[in-house]
């Protein structure tokens, strides 16, 4: 890795502050993506703004919300009785990413802020409809994630926490590439006040997406039946060494199929 | 204390100080006033390098000193040597092209060393190395082999046309054509052995140590072989006095064959390590392994088995196009050719062979042994042909084997490429292989596993594979450069406990404890009393090395000739202290007894009297009691067996399970069970790693797709099943032991089992054969063509 200044702030104005007065300075929540661009050279920041001084953790559920303050790691949200009780789905979903030692430094905030096109918590925070909120404003998931690695952040805008609506019915399934362990496709499905909500990631070239075909289909019948024989267009998905874009779109269809039989 | 001679679990010695995080590795070892290497490589496949511009990179803040292939070849410093010479079919020799420490003139593979930045930190010599400005000509790439051998291929060294390092041939081609022509039959294959990257845990890593004073070089270095490292560095690279290097290869994480190579980087810090008057230290990052430690595998190949009309196998017919990657590594040769095609006999009687191997050059990491090193490579072939032959002529799997076999009966047996195996059952194996594996309840669980709508095979693999390699005479006639002889010394202390010195090398394969107890079987001194050294040329004999299952075979059984001569020497002191004659001394459970009386010395006192000969025959026998011997092995040893593989496919996802795996193999003398278990387990692992899960992928422009492990499926846990793993051993017959080598079977019998059952799961699919590896996607084409064609 390169040299950079590194800064602790002790509270979120300090960090907004930090960040928003040098354009190449750049926040560090769990590391468990950054910490290995770095060391792989792959960026160069002047300063890392270290945001695990904030607080920002814990979780809270009331008025139908689960509300997670972004630094809280993985682990904690997989092993929450509160996020299990209310949205057994995301808890579930958290207790699968990466591996132990990711869970115990990652966290929520850094998920969703780094938009990984294979991460998983996008997908929940897409299909749930859950909002994000940063230290100046509420931003909704469907105007949030803006294509693979973008989001609605400006510079220097950080997550303080993420609100999840707690839906009817709900699960996640993901087919994981052999060797990263990453989703090749993840698929969220929701049943929400808003109807169903279909959000797929790991598969799309712009990152995570909802799936409407799917979510037309399931609006009368939320099964896995009902959208047996929706079809996934391969054309603006990915397709590498490990899955063609003809196997990602098959996959959506079955690993959809997987998720709604879950969500029962 | 229990038993812990031959055959007792004696639990790995050495495990201690690895569990506990106090292992020695390279890395680990860090030198006063030591400077960190950093070796800047080439990211084009292919370029002229027409200059390196050092002067910013220089001036950067650490930095000592740069070197570039330039100035090692204005020193004339030697390429990296081959050390096996092939011929070619009209008997003119292999092409050898140079193979340059850092790149001359030329990049040929991602990853070629181009030049070494030396710092005081390892960050400063890389910041300093990204200050480089290196002048490159792209040329097209040869990215792979049928990309190398195209009419008008780029190549990749400009004296070797057409990129063939060598076309070689092993039997009787119009004899075998004849037996073709008038074959009742003739079942064809074409085939491809993947290309696999070994990943040991450890990466390789090296420190040079020059000693002004003495005019000593120091090497530690990742190796399996640290004699064969002085020689070849000091010979043929750096042109040093053997007895002015020495080279020490301390505990090291994983070899698997990819650290018998004499690699660049080891001479260059030795060199460097000279020249800046400092021990220079490098160590290698993951992304380095990928693209600078040898390459396993990569073969493309036609198989023809003529049979006649009860599917006895009449003559097997090989075409194999060989990859050896940009560069020929120390071994190269050798591994398609004497180490493959001389295989391809297997477990049967198939009475005529003829294989031709061409050997392609190209821009890619070079390639050479991987563990099992062309064995499994033949056994992938043979193992696929012979299910090919059961599909194409309905003949049961198991009956086309049982009827091919060599029985029991015939041994030593003298196969039509060579070899001659001396002895093996191939009939039990397979019986028993089949009654672990419960064969006959397979079209149940298959029933079951339908119900739950899931595709269910069963695949079988009957192989054979040479270890312990060899005779010297003979590996020298057919083109080594190195004897193949093993050595050990076994020094009895005057209180009786012994240290072992053994040229071979442990690295992950429990020598330490292994070896010690041939020393309780033989001596019947207690482990506790009995030290391994292995790894350093300043302690060792001169030693070759592990490799090739070859340790406890070759070895083990110098130990035995050293313990002899040890119980000989012994036989003759106790004659002298209990006043009897020679030739009445027995020894036996660490006493010497005179037969047929209660007088006895225990082998401390005997080793007392030695180092303290008050009383003794000094004139007819040396004082001290330490024994060398060196074995010449009379032949290969001849491991075999049977694996069983089944798998479960979800036809939605085409992603399989390996169910069960079932291993029963013949490696003759098992001396410690526990291990041998552990090692056919880890080879078992790493062939349902190369069925399954493992590609080194080049695009077509040379650049490595599979470059780390986010792309390259190294297996893990949860893909692989309990493994159901047992012996049913023949002892080797020309060596003291009996032994014949068990770290490379599960490599080698493992992948055409679990090919062979992903078929079998997919026969209403209509598939005939599915090359390496059977990966989600490859299955889920294959079901997504049959369920749209149906």
């Amino acid at each position: 890795m390169y040299d950079f200044a590194y800064q602790k702030p002790a509270s979120l104005a300090d960090a907004v502050k930090a960040l928003g007065a040098d354009g190449e300075a750049k926040a560090l929540a769990g590391g468990m993506t950054y910490i290995p661009v770095l060391k792989q050279r792959l960026a160069k920041p002047s300063t890392i703004v270290d945001l695990s001084g904030l607080g920002l953790t814990g979780i809270k559920v009331e008025g139908g919300k689960v509300t997670i303050g972004a630094m809280t790691k993985h682990c904690v949200v997989a092993a929450s009785a509160e996020v299990k009780a209310a949205i057994p789905a995301l808890a579930a979903l958290a207790g699968g990413i990466g591996d132990e030692a990711v869970r115990h430094r990652g966290t929520i905030g850094g998920s969703i802020a780094n938009n990984d096109p294979a991460a998983d918590y996008p997908s929940a925070a897409l299909a749930l409809g859950a909002t994000i909120v940063t230290d100046r404003r509420s931003i909704a998931a469907d105007d949030f994630f803006t294509g693979m690695f973008g989001t609605a952040l400006e510079q220097g805008e950080i997550i303080t926490a993420v609100e999840f609506p707690v839906p009817t019915k709900a699960a996640y399934e993901k087919f994981r590439n052999p060797a990263s362990r990453y989703a090749i496709v993840g698929v969220f499905v929701a049943q929400t006040s808003g109807g169903p909500r279909v959000a797929v990631t790991g598969a799309g070239q712009g990152g995570v997406f909802r799936h409407s075909a799917m979510e037309a289909a399931l609006a009368g019948n939320f099964s896995a039946a009902a959208i047996k024989g929706v079809k996934t267009s391969p054309d603006d998905l990915n397709g590498d060494i490990h899955a063609s874009s003809e196997y990602r779109a098959h996959l959506v269809g079955v690993i959809a199929g997987r998720a709604l039989a879950k969500a029962g | 204390m229990g038993f812990e001679g031959i055959g007792a679990s004696v639990r790995r010695k050495e495990d201690s100080r690895f569990l506990n995080g106090r292992g020695n590795y390279t890395d680990d070892i860090n030198r006063p006033g030591q400077l960190h290497a950093y070796v800047k490589r080439s990211d084009r496949p292919h370029a002229k390098l027409n200059g390196i511009d050092i002067l910013a990179a220089s001036k950067a803040p650490g930095v000592v000193a740069i070197f570039t292939g330039a100035d090692m070849a204005k020193e004339e410093i030697g390429g990296l040597p081959c050390g096996w010479q092939i011929h070619n079919k009209d008997g003119s020799p292999m092409a050898e092209p140079p193979h340059p420490v850092m790149a001359v003139g030329k990049v040929r593979h991602v990853g070629d060393p181009v030049a070494v930045v030396i710092a005081e930190t390892k960050q400063q010599a890389k910041d300093a190395a990204e200050l480089l400005e290196i002048d490159y000509t792209d040329l097209p790439a040869a990215a792979n082999m049928t990309a190398a051998l195209a009419a008008g291929a780029p190549t990749v060294h400009d004296d070797v046309a057409g990129n063939i390092c060598y076309d070689w041939q092993i039997g009787d081609k119009d004899v075998v054509d004849g037996v073709f022509a008038k074959a009742h039959k003739v079942v064809r294959l074409d085939l491809t052995n993947n290309r696999l990257i070994p990943n040991a845990m450890e990466p390789r890593a090296a420190v040079g140590d020059y000693d002004v004073n003495s005019g000593e070089y120091t090497l530690y270095t990742t190796s399996q072989n640290p004699h064969v490292i002085r020689l070849l560095m000091s010979a043929f690279v750096l042109h040093l006095p053997e007895n002015k290097v020495r080279v020490v290869a301390p505990d090291v994480g994983g070899g698997f064959g990819s650290k018998i190579y004499h690699y660049a980087e080891e001479a260059i810090v030795t060199w460097a390590s000279a020249k800046v008057r400092r021990p220079v230290k490098w160590t290698a990052e993951r992304t380095e392994s990928f693209m600078s430690d040898a390459h396993g595998r990569d073969h493309i190949s036609t198989a023809e088995m003529a049979i006649d009309a009860q599917g006895t196998f009449l003559g097997l017919r090989v075409s194999t196009q060989a990859n050896m990657g940009a560069y020929l590594s120390t071994f190269a040769p050798c591994v398609p050719t004497y180490l493959y095609a001389t295989l391809l006999a297997g477990t049967y009687k198939t009475p005529v062979i003829y294989c031709e191997v061409k050997a392609v050059f190209t821009n890619t990491v070079p390639v050479d042994a991987y563990r099992g090193a062309g064995r499994p490579e033949a056994t992938f072939l043979i193992e696929r042909l012979v299910d090919a032959v059961a599909y194409d002529t309905g003949i049961d799997r198991v009956e086309i084997r049982r009827r091919n076999f060599i029985p029991a009966d015939a041994f030593p047996y003298q196969t039509p490429v060579a070899l001659q195996y001396d002895s093996g059952d191939y009939q039990t194996t397979l019986r028993v292989a089949l009654q672990n594996a419960d064969w006959d309840g397979f079209e149940k669980r298959r029933a079951d596993a339908k119900s739950r709508g899931k595709l269910r095979g069963i695949g079988i693999s009957t192989y054979l594979e040479a270890c312990g390699i060899a005779p010297s005479a003979v590996v020298g006639s057919l083109g080594a450069r190195a004897g193949l002889y093993e050595v050990a010394n076994i020094r009895v202390h005057p209180t009786g406990s012994v240290t072992v010195f053994t040229g071979t090398h442990s690295h992950g394969q429990g020598h330490e404890t292994t070896l010690a107890q041939l020393v309780v079987e033989q001596l019947g001194v207690p482990m506790d009393q009995i030290e391994v050294v292995h790894g350093d040329t300043a302690k060792i004999p001169f030693g070759m090395g592990t490799y090739g299952s070859r340790s406890l075979a070759v070895g083990g059984s110098a130990m035995y000739r050293a313990m002899d001569k040890i119980i000989a020497k012994g036989k003759k002191i106790a004659a002298h202290l209990m006043e009897a004659a020679v030739e009445d001394i027995e020894f036996a459970n660490n006493t010497f007894k005179v037969a047929g009386t209660d007088k006895t010395k225990s082998l401390t006192e005997i080793s007392l009297a030695a180092y303290v000969p008050h009383n003794y025959p000094i004139e007819e026998l040396e004082p001290g009691l330490e024994e060398t011997a060196f074995y010449d092995p009379k032949n290969f040893t001849f491991p075999g067996g049977c694996h069983i593989a089944e798998v479960e496919i979800d036809p939605e996802t085409g992603v399989v399970h390996v169910a069960n795996f079932t291993a029963v193999d013949d490696v003759g003398r098992v001396v410690n069970p526990m291990i041998v278990e552990g090692q056919i387990q880890g080879g078992v692992a790493q062939g349902i790693g190369q069925a399954l899960l493992e590609a080194a992928i080049y695009d077509d422009n040379g650049q490595l797709l599979s470059g780390s492990m986010m792309d390259y499926t190294m297996p893990r846990a949860d893909n692989l099943p309990n493994f159901n793993v047992a012996t049913e051993n023949t002892m080797c017959t020309h060596n003291p032991l009996g032994s014949k080598g068990c770290g490379e079977v599960g490599a080698i019998g493992s992948p055409p089992a679990v090919i062979n059952a992903i078929c079998d799961a997919l026969k209403d699919y209509k598939v005939r054969h599915m090359n390496m590896p059977a990966t989600s996607g490859k299955i889920w084409t294959i079901i997504n063509a049959g369920i749209n064609a149906g």
